[in-house]
């Protein structure tokens, strides 16, 4: 039996489980997939933001009954996608809440006449006036959802933060913004569907959620769980892109399917793609903050504020991980956010990854420089005399039970970093040279899995069998896009029993295959679903000791022959679990107070940026980043996420803008929609703190969000260190760092 | 439409094919959808990506950009290439042990354009090995563990017999 | 994919007699395509007008780079991969060989040719500053012979150029006498690989006995269509490079350029980053510099 100290499997750097498919061009995504018969979809979207459909006009051009058209009319069961509120349609119902908003869908045998077709379609509208910004929205002068454009608030309070105003040291304001930021995953959205009246819906599709998208298309075709089968085709990223949005993408290929009487290929191009799904949800974080004459915290009084977009689609949870990461790793006595997520007419906003952490942490890490500068402390200083220890309790009043190392990832990550010598000799060099270097800081946590009762309420079902063949294999919904499911999982199992990793398979993704182990979102996999499966693991090993004299100890060929002997007396071998919450878990939903996770990871990163005052361009050199992860499952996986979450961090602060125009998005092209390339991530040194939690598979804490909550407030740290301006919005471009740096140009043309 | 079109030839991955097909066709789509080789991948039809990675008579191209008359001829080398009857090239098994590839959905322009880069210089400098990469956009990993599988190939290169 | 690849007539002559009898037969009517890398991103759009094309990929004629004592010459058909690999032209004419280095990916440099970077004419072409200032001479040909230009006079209008609609670019000259100039190319984009400009300035100049006795200055992306910044080369050529100097240069090169604001940038940052740029070009031209 493996201990937490001496695992031969987990904790090895076991090679990718699916990677030598993917190697040799062999794995075959989406659009690879070509069936017999099939056809090809289109969807005619709405090019205003905002107006009721007069009328649809199909141009008598094209030979219509030749295609399947698809209409709301088509809708066999209810025209909505099933996520937390059920205000979005599948397909819009006489009126459109943003541009590229679904209306009708095509599909042909022939992609060239179904480009005919599309083109062939006419829409007229009635406008309505659009409402774009979270300003226009909260001020309600224009209605566009509900009865006051508010898709969801919360109130936390801790203490009584107005007691604190009049005897703080120092009062500090400040107001911090971010943008929207599309997923960019290599491989568009994209489904295909077959309909068949006896046996229903099947839908094959890049997605992170089979069992989301049955439940979705269940509402939509009015069809019980067995007549829905959804199963999830190798994914070429997805980073929570492909959380919610399948849902719709796939209702549509099942429609049309439907319609046609063929299966239905739906696949998006890019800019498609990027024009139509989801993104970051874009915030506006008010902080106003009491401290005493030390610099210890009195008081946080947040309001945030996001951009939902046109639908509540994931907007209240996104809402719930934002509000309760708001007043970062800091012990503070009184506190309260109030928040809120405000209805826009732009494309609804849903997950990704970091889900409402890194707007906030982008926030409250800014603002603590920006009251270091305020106040005339080091940033460095201000953190650690705030910081949470083991005994505090947070906002929520959850006390931090486990060992909290905030301490010790600072000074590691300031030693590895040579941060204040580096720092002095910047302060030197800087004067001298055009470009300007600084270093920045960030620390924070992530909490891992839902939130609050969140897993309760999932109650999620894992485990495993074990096949004639002797294979031992993973059942779960858990999906891989990159991040390592299938290997993790299936270490954790091989670990658990005493098996070989290459003794383990997965089961297919394929909601009749498996069962429902929740979504693979939240950084839940490795912690939740893989402590569901160690403890299936065990109780397999139980059952086989009771039931077919498995030995004590046995060797994996006594495994498998065990098995062979249970399957003859009693059928299949397996062996399914319940998620159980940890002890003392208790959140409540209405007062946001208790236990808001069961688990948190901890990160301290540290940026080195270059600030040209030739061209205002600001680049990361040098990044580096401490994390305490419980446990590290696989180090070359769990690497390969750290670094990815980085850049895409850096992405999310310096490059990836989102251009609006009339609420389409104007820069729906990889050309225009810019992300780092090879020449420009930096070096990234990361460094792993392992403290194990009881209640993960073998200690593991969720990992894969974290890192890319803190490259943006460590990197406008890091400008502020390098000019001194303190930057409060993000993106932030050269052409906004222009404007706060460079002195008003000379002689305009005097023509 | 049933139009007929004179053939282009082509030898892919040492394989000759003649193809009646339309000149103006993506030589992407005809690697995929003619030659049933799908390694080679789309993401975003204007160059910018790189999945779409080919060798075309030794040269790197974006195979979304080339229209297949211009192919005439011509040698091309996809990912399936790389492998010889199953076996990975060094460069592949550097992937695999250093976690080069995540979602695997860039690795195969990704190969293409490492393979092309360690045949013109077979111990690059991390600066080359930026460069070299520069068209291949990566989403996942953050391109490090790229540059040290690249890394890590360079040393087997000496073992490396390019008989194409 | 929302090009139709069957609306699209493609030819491939394969010599450059053939090619050029063909614009003639039908003037107007055949869009010359090189590497594709500008066209088959418009076909993948669903934005290629031209239903007839003519392709000029790796014609031999149009391929070639030359040496001669007094001109490099390059042929239209060249990639940048080309230009890149040729010594001569690197060593001899290092602005260039920077510029194509700038263009795309490695991918990209195999594909672009320096003749379609130059007919499609984008005021963003990443090779124009570098040719701007090295005086560069088209020749241009069709049946009815060759003649010559120079590249300044090349382009008129946003994406309009003196091409008639039988006539192909069939080589850039690049005369040999830079080799005592001071040079300078910069190209500011969105990220360091794959980016289109934003602002980007060229230029070369002789200083004699502390005076500028030759200068030329061009930018991308800050005019209409890729030119020479006339106005702000009259303030620098015949001076001495003092802080009188400059600040007229930055004045006439302000009064001169007209940035506009695009899904790129604005053009209050492109305005004071070509300032810049010319400010560090100039710097670095002043006697008493100290090394960079």
């Amino acid at each position: 039996m493996s201990t937490a100290a001496t695992t031969r499997i987990v904790g090895a750097s076991v090679p990718r489980k699916e990677g030598v498919d993917k190697l040799l061009g062999r794995a075959r995504y989406l659009d690879d997939l070509e069936f017999e018969g099939m056809w090809h979809g289109a969807t005619v979207r709405s090019t205003i933001p905002r107006g009721n459909i007069r009328e649809l006009h199909f141009d008598p051009c094209i030979e219509w009954s030749e295609l399947a058209v698809v209409t709301t009319f088509d809708i066999p069961g209810k025209n909505h996608i099933q996520l937390i509120v059920n205000d979005q349609p599948c397909l819009a119902d006489g009126c459109v809440n943003h541009c590229d908003e679904a209306i009708v869908l095509l599909a042909h045998h022939d992609k060239r006449k179904l480009r005919e077709a599309l083109d062939a379609v006419r829409v007229e509208y009635d406008l309505l006036p659009p409402v774009f910004t979270i300003e226009e929205s909260e001020q309600r002068d224009v209605i566009v959802w509900g009865e006051d454009n508010l898709l969801k608030s919360y109130l936390l309070e801790k203490g009584d933060v107005d007691s604190v105003w009049s005897r703080a040291a120092y009062i500090v304001e400040r107001e911090y913004r971010t943008g929207a930021q599309e997923h960019l995953y290599i491989e568009n959205n994209g489904a295909i569907a077959e309909y068949n009246a006896e046996t229903g819906v099947t839908v094959w599709g890049s997605l992170q959620c089979p069992f989301y998208v049955q439940k979705s298309l269940m509402a939509v075709f009015g069809l019980p769980e067995n007549k829905v089968r959804v199963i999830q085709t190798e994914t070429g990223g997805a980073f929570g892109g492909k959380e919610d949005y399948p849902s719709m993408i796939c209702a549509h290929a099942a429609l049309l399917a439907m319609k046609s009487g063929h299966p239905v290929k739906l696949a998006y191009d890019r800019m498609e793609d990027l024009a139509a799904t989801t993104k970051r949800h874009p915030s506006r974080t008010r902080h106003r903050t009491a401290l005493d004459a030390d610099g210890k915290l009195l008081a946080m009084d947040i309001d945030l504020a996001t951009d939902g977009g046109a639908y509540a689609t994931l907007s209240p949870t996104v809402l719930s991980r934002a509000t309760l990461h708001s007043p970062g790793p800091y012990a503070c006595p009184n506190v309260r956010v109030h928040s809120r997520a405000w209805a826009t007419n732009t494309v609804p906003y849903g997950a990704f990854r970091g889900f409402g952490a890194p707007q906030t942490i982008f926030a409250i890490e800014r603002h603590i420089d920006e009251i270091a500068a305020t106040i005339g402390m080091d940033p460095v200083e201000l953190r650690r005399r705030n910081f949470l220890h083991t005994g505090d309790t947070t906002a929520t009043e959850q006390l931090m039970r486990e060992p909290l190392i905030l301490d010790q990832l600072l000074d590691r990550a300031l030693a590895e970093s040579d941060y204040h010598a580096r720092r002095f000799r910047f302060s030197q060099e800087n004067a001298a040279t055009a470009v300007k270097r600084g270093l920045g800081i960030a620390a924070f946590y992530h909490g891992s899995g839902f939130t609050g009762s969140g897993e309760r309420y999932l109650n999620s079902l894992a485990g495993i069998d074990v096949t004639p063949e002797g294979k031992v294999r993973v059942l779960v919904s858990s999906t891989e896009f990159g991040q390592g499911t299938n290997t993790i999982l299936a270490q954790i199992v091989a670990e658990a029993i005493g098996v070989d990793c290459d003794d383990v398979i997965m089961a297919p993704p394929d909601t009749s295959a498996v069962p429902n182990s929740g979504p693979t979102v939240a950084s839940r996999t490795s912690m939740v679903v893989g402590r569901i499966l160690q403890r299936a693991a065990a109780q397999l090993i139980q059952m086989l000791q009771n039931q077919a004299g498995l030995p004590q100890p046995f060797t994996r060929e006594g495994f498998f022959a065990t098995c062979a002997r249970y399957r003859a007396a009693h059928g299949k071998p397996i062996s399914l679990c319940r998620y159980e919450a940890p002890p003392d878990i208790f959140w409540d939903d209405q007062t946001y107070r208790g236990e808001a996770y069961g688990a948190y990871s901890w990160c301290v990163q540290i940026a080195q940026v270059a600030v040209d005052t030739i061209t205002y361009s600001a680049e990361v050199e040098e990044f580096w980043s401490v994390q305490e992860v419980g446990r590290v499952l696989n180090p070359v996986l769990a690497g390969g996420q750290i670094e990815g979450g980085i850049a895409q961090g850096i992405g999310y602060a310096l490059y990836e803008k989102v251009v609006w125009q009339d609420g389409h998005m104007a820069n729906n092209q990889m050309t225009n929609y810019i992300m780092p390339t090879a020449e420009d991530v930096p070096p990234i040194h990361s460094f792993i703190e392992e403290i194990p939690f009881a209640y993960g598979a073998f200690g593991a804490k969720g990992l894969g969000e974290l890192p890319h909550d803190g490259p943006a407030p460590a990197i406008l740290n890091a400008i502020r260190d390098a000019t001194g301006v303190g930057f409060t919005a993000i993106p932030l471009l050269p052409e906004d760092i222009f404007e706060k740096l460079a002195e008003p140009v000379e002689e305009r043309a005097m023509v | 439409m049933s139009q007929t079109w004179p053939a282009i030839r082509m030898t892919v991955n040492g394989v000759e094919s003649a193809l009646s097909i339309p000149p103006m066709k993506r030589l992407l789509d005809v690697l995929r959808e003619d030659l049933g080789l799908t390694g080679t991948k789309e993401g975003c039809g204007e160059g910018e990506c790189g999945s779409c990675t080919v060798r075309i008579n030794g040269e790197l191209a974006n195979s979304c950009l080339v229209p297949v008359l211009q192919v005439e001829g011509a040698r091309i080398e996809t990912v399936e290439g790389l492998s010889r009857k199953g076996e990975m090239h060094p460069l592949q098994q550097a992937f695999l042990s250093c976690g080069g590839a995540q979602c695997g959905i860039c690795t195969p322009g990704m190969l293409m354009a490492a393979t092309h880069l360690l045949q013109h210089n077979p111990h690059p400098t991390m600066a080359q090995i930026r460069e070299g990469l520069s068209g291949n956009l990566c989403r996942c990993t953050g391109f490090i563990r790229i540059f040290e599988s690249v890394i890590a190939a360079t040393a087997q290169t000496d073992q490396v017999t390019d008989a194409r | 994919m929302r090009g139709d690849a069957e609306a699209h007539r493609m030819v491939a002559p394969g010599t450059l007699a053939s090619v050029l009898e063909l614009i003639a037969g039908e003037p107007g009517e055949w869009t010359p395509i090189a590497g594709g890398t500008e066209l088959m991103v418009a076909h993948a759009a669903g934005r290629l007008p031209s239903s007839k094309l003519v392709s000029l990929w790796g014609i031999p004629e149009l391929r070639f780079i030359d040496t001669r004592p007094e001109r490099l010459a390059i042929g239209a058909g060249s990639t940048f991969t080309d230009l890149r690999a040729n010594l001569r032209l690197t060593n001899d004419f290092s602005l260039l060989a920077r510029a194509a280095a700038w263009i795309g990916s490695i991918a990209n440099q195999s594909r672009a040719t320096i003749g379609g970077n130059l007919v499609n004419g984008s005021p963003a072409a990443d090779s124009s500053p570098a040719l701007l200032v090295y005086d560069a001479e088209l020749e241009l040909i069709s049946v009815r012979g060759t003649r010559r230009i120079a590249y300044t006079d090349f382009h008129t209008g946003y994406k309009k150029n003196v091409l008639a609609p039988d006539e192909l670019l069939f080589a850039i000259h690049l005369p040999r006498r830079f080799d005592k100039h001071r040079q300078y190319l910069r190209k500011v984009g969105t990220r360091r690989a794959m980016a289109i400009s934003k602002v980007a300035l060229g230029g070369t100049a002789l200083i004699e006995s502390g005076t500028v006795s030759e200068v030329r200055i061009a930018a991308a992306s800050v005019t209409a269509f890729p030119k020479r910044l006339y106005g702000t080369e009259d303030a620098l050529c015949g001076e001495p490079i003092d802080s009188g100097t400059i600040a007229a240069a930055r004045a006439a090169l302000i009064a001169e350029i007209v940035p506009i604001d695009d899904i790129r940038s604005t053009s209050e940052y492109r305005r004071r980053v070509a300032v810049n740029l010319l400010q560090e070009f100039l710097t670095d031209l002043q006697p008493s510099e100290a090394c960079r």
